[in-house]
């Protein structure tokens, strides 16, 4: 039978013809990344309004009377719960996974439009019934973005009461619509590419975001099933995470309840999460770093099954979060081994970005430059990793500053600057306009600079044994003068890297209107969204027929070549063979 | 937790071997026909994502049954269930629909209309009379807050059974919409696809039901 593909098969796709359609209630999937991308965004953007909150409060203690410790800790648990799940997953996944997957593949559309476009609007739902939180009595749960119990749910806690419902309700919305659009990118990956795009030719955005998938669609239900439990604890009273225990001088009625549990549930999704948000950003900064070194990755294969040994092994390293709550020393070692092995496939990651660079043609533009930095800051991020995985190690640091330098170097910091990258290297295609680049440059280095002059320091004060989750630190003996200068200094850091932030927005916007017309290809990239016939893609990506694929997404500077690239829809010259099997000998 | 956590990274394994097999090793560097292409995918989307959702309810009741498992451990506050009697009746009602579901989906691929209609509607009918029996399961366990306060056992009762009735109504929802196009003259080749996923679904919830009841007799 002659080869139709997928959506080329069924009814024709749903063709919007009012505003409404088009840009509101829309089923394309290039209108969804963008409403995703909009709304996680601005959300980021409330949750780094409330970093610089804290960090005024740490580095100038007692001079702004509005910030109280109650008030310190909701920014707290809400700045960490927004960042990693509502800004971070939702950007990767929503935004990003769901522009470049169709368009990656080879496809008209997600194949479960209507699905995608409820996905939408669901976490939409999500995101406002966790900012109504900071408008009912009480406000924000100030749990702690790991919203352990007992004390999420005890009077004491600011936001015991609605704060922590409303949260742990606005994540179960979340899971739903993560789901719906979860059960779309795999299937889609799966079943919706194009002539010739075999799972092998698939660009490793397309393979990192299809890995943070699987691994969302499998870990979140452990958020759920640990939020639907504590919302039970919370209001109906039962004791599935609550002790037997006195609150402010009163017994409470819960018995026998396990904390235990909770966190188990908790780092079984939150390990994964690490990989869900880290394995996106992986697969971009491959294609970002290919692309603008102008040279094949190196290692694709390797590359390829790194990620899926990483998205298996982060299934079982979740109890290193656990160290301090206390279990059995063979658990601790065994837990200790699987965090050490997964730290194997991620360097040969590393090492393959490095080598990708050697001897390549690197353009430093704006999207170069941030993928260059993040392979700085993950390798930083990943080798005090190393640290924290050793139970030995850990205990005496866990508590400290040394574990907030860490893990926001790993996973905040090295995301960030791939998203940034990313939004660079994508805004042609996605406006069809081309961005001022000095202003990109001065934003690449105010961030780059200054996440460095913020979490390097916040190692050494772990070292020093500074505790992290205080609201002041007063004059505590142990603690020289010099904690209190770093920490003003580190504040100060913090202040220009968020004012950089408004010079990307200025620059994005402005650009809309004020920037040049972009070219359909502006970096010479080989894959398949920069092979559309309109810029930006029209609906349905591919006017009438769909593109066919004939080679893999890395066929730069190939010898013989007009060009530095052949793009994957480029029929295999005879003369020419393909990519490097042409390459040998030279 | 560790358990669930082998069953995860072997089901991981079987995947990631299964792509292995099939694709991963191939040289996608190198020019000519390669292995894997979609075309050699026959299922459709819509089944493909069923599997997948299928995979998501399993993590979800696996979590839950795990947590179940520790809690009990941890002992504090335990007191068995007793398992109401009604709730063998259940069981046989749930594979009763599974059946009929089945034989629906048999009858619309053999074009035999009438057969169709009767095993759909029983089939709906049984698995709404599942969902009355678990309410009366309810009423048999402990049926105030009282109950589900102070016995960790029943709360868990109450979550499992409602959280697989809540995926039960979901089925019926896209079941029913089938049934009315059914109902509507629509021809039996267009609701194939439909009613097959739904008998495949039903099998499924049956599987979890059953993973579920042994747990709750059992452990």
């Amino acid at each position: 039978m002659a080869y139709v593909a997928i959506a080329d098969r069924d009814a024709p796709i749903h063709d919007p013809h009012t505003f409404i359609e088009k840009y509101i209630w829309s089923q394309d999937h290039k209108v969804i990344a963008i409403q995703y991308s909009i709304v996680a965004i601005f959300v980021g953007l409330v949750a780094l309004v409330l970093s610089g909150l804290m960090r005024l409060q740490l580095g100038f203690p007692d001079q702004f009377h509005f910030i109280d410790p109650n008030q310190y800790y909701q920014f707290i648990t809400m700045h960490g719960m927004i960042m990693v799940i509502y800004l971070l997953t939702a950007l990767f996944l929503g935004g990003f996974g769901n522009y470049l997957i169709p368009l990656m593949c080879g496809a008209r559309d997600m194949v479960f439009p209507y699905m995608n476009m409820l996905s939408f609007w669901v976490y939409l739902l999500a995101v406002i019934v966790l900012l109504a939180s900071f408008f009912v009595p009480g406000g924000p749960t100030g749990a702690g973005w790991t919203l352990y119990p007992p004390q999420a749910v005890l009077p004491g806690t600011p936001g015991a009461g609605l704060g922590i419902i409303l949260m742990l309700v606005s994540l179960g919305i979340f899971i739903v619509a993560f789901t719906m659009g979860g059960l779309n990118y795999v299937t889609t990956v799966l079943q919706a590419r194009c002539k010739g795009m075999t799972l092998m030719r698939m660009p490793l955005s397309v393979w990192g975001i299809f890995m943070a998938t699987i691994l969302g669609l499998l870990a979140f239900p452990a958020l759920l099933v640990s939020a639907v439990m504590m919302t039970l604890d919370g209001t109906l009273g039962t004791s599935f995470f609550m002790p037997a225990m006195s609150s402010m001088g009163e017994t409470l009625g819960h018995n026998g309840g396990s904390p235990l549990l909770f966190q188990h549930l908790f780092w079984f999704f939150g390990h994964p999460e690490v990989y869900i948000v880290a394995l996106p950003a992986f697969g971009i900064v491959s294609d970002l770093l290919a692309t603008h070194a102008r040279k094949n990755i190196f290692g694709y294969r390797m590359m390829v099954w790194a990620i899926l040994a990483i998205g298996g092994l982060s299934f079982v390293v979740w109890a290193h979060h656990m160290y301090v709550s206390g279990m059995n020393p063979y658990f601790g070692f065994f837990f200790a081994t699987t965090t050490l092995i997964i730290a194997v496939p991620t360097a040969i990651k590393v090492y393959n970005w490095v080598l990708t660079l050697w001897k390549g043609n690197i353009h430093l533009r704006v999207p170069m430059l941030f993928a260059i930095g993040f392979i700085f800051t993950f390798v930083h991020g990943g080798l005090t990793g190393l640290f924290l995985g050793n139970v030995t190690v850990d205990l005496p640091l866990s508590d400290t500053y040394f574990v907030v330098g860490h893990f926001h170097m790993v996973m905040g910091v090295s995301p960030i600057l791939v998203v940034f990258g990313a939004i660079y290297h994508w805004y042609p295609k996605i406006t069809g306009r081309m961005y001022n680049e000095r202003l990109g440059k001065v934003h690449f280095w105010a961030t780059f600079l200054g996440t460095y002059a913020i979490y390097l320091p916040m190692h050494y004060l772990g070292i020093l044994g500074v505790p992290r989750r205080y609201y002041a630190l007063g004059n505590t003996e142990f603690l020289p003068d010099s904690v209190h200068t770093i920490n003003a200094a580190i504040t100060i850091a913090a202040l220009i890297v968020a004012a950089s932030v408004v010079l990307f927005l200025y620059n994005m916007i402005t650009s809309l209107w004020k920037g040049e017309k972009a070219p359909p290809n502006p970096w010479g990239a080989t894959t398949l969204e920069w092979q559309t016939p309109d810029t930006p893609p029209h609906h349905g990506n591919w006017g009438p027929k769909l593109p066919v694929v004939h080679r893999w997404a890395y066929d730069y500077s190939v010898p013989g070549a007009p060009d530095d690239f052949i793009p994957q829809n480029e029929p295999v010259d005879p003369k020419l063979g393909a990519g490097r099997d042409h390459g040998k000998g030279h | 937790m560790s358990n669930y956590a082998i069953v995860i990274a072997l089901l991981v394994g079987v995947v990631a071997w299964y792509l292995v097999a099939r694709q991963l090793t191939a040289k996608s560097w190198q020019s000519g026909e390669q292995p894997g292409d979609v075309g050699a995918l026959k299922s459709a989307p819509a089944r493909i994502g069923l599997w997948v959702f299928m995979a998501v309810v399993t993590s979800l009741f696996g979590l839950f049954l795990s947590a179940y498992a520790m809690r009990m451990h941890h002992g504090v506050g335990w007191c068995h269930l007793t398992i109401p009697p009604i709730l063998w009746i259940n069981t046989l009602v749930l594979v009763a629909a599974s059946v009929a579901l089945q034989l629906a989906s048999r009858a619309v691929g053999r074009g035999q209309r009438t057969m169709a209609q009767l095993a759909l509607t029983a089939g709906g009918a049984l698995s709404i009379a599942f969902l009355a029996g678990q309410v009366a399961g309810w009423q048999a366990v402990g049926p105030s807050l009282y109950f589900i306060q102070g016995s960790p056992a029943i709360a868990f009762f109450y979550v499992l059974t409602i959280a697989h009735g809540l995926h039960l109504i979901g089925g019926l929802y896209v079941l029913g919409r089938s049934a009315m196009r059914f109902a509507g003259g629509a021809e039996l080749i267009d609701l194939r696809q439909s009613l097959q996923l739904c008998s495949i679904y039903w099998h499924f919830l049956l599987l979890v039901w059953l993973v579920v009841f042994a747990v709750l007799l059992y452990l």
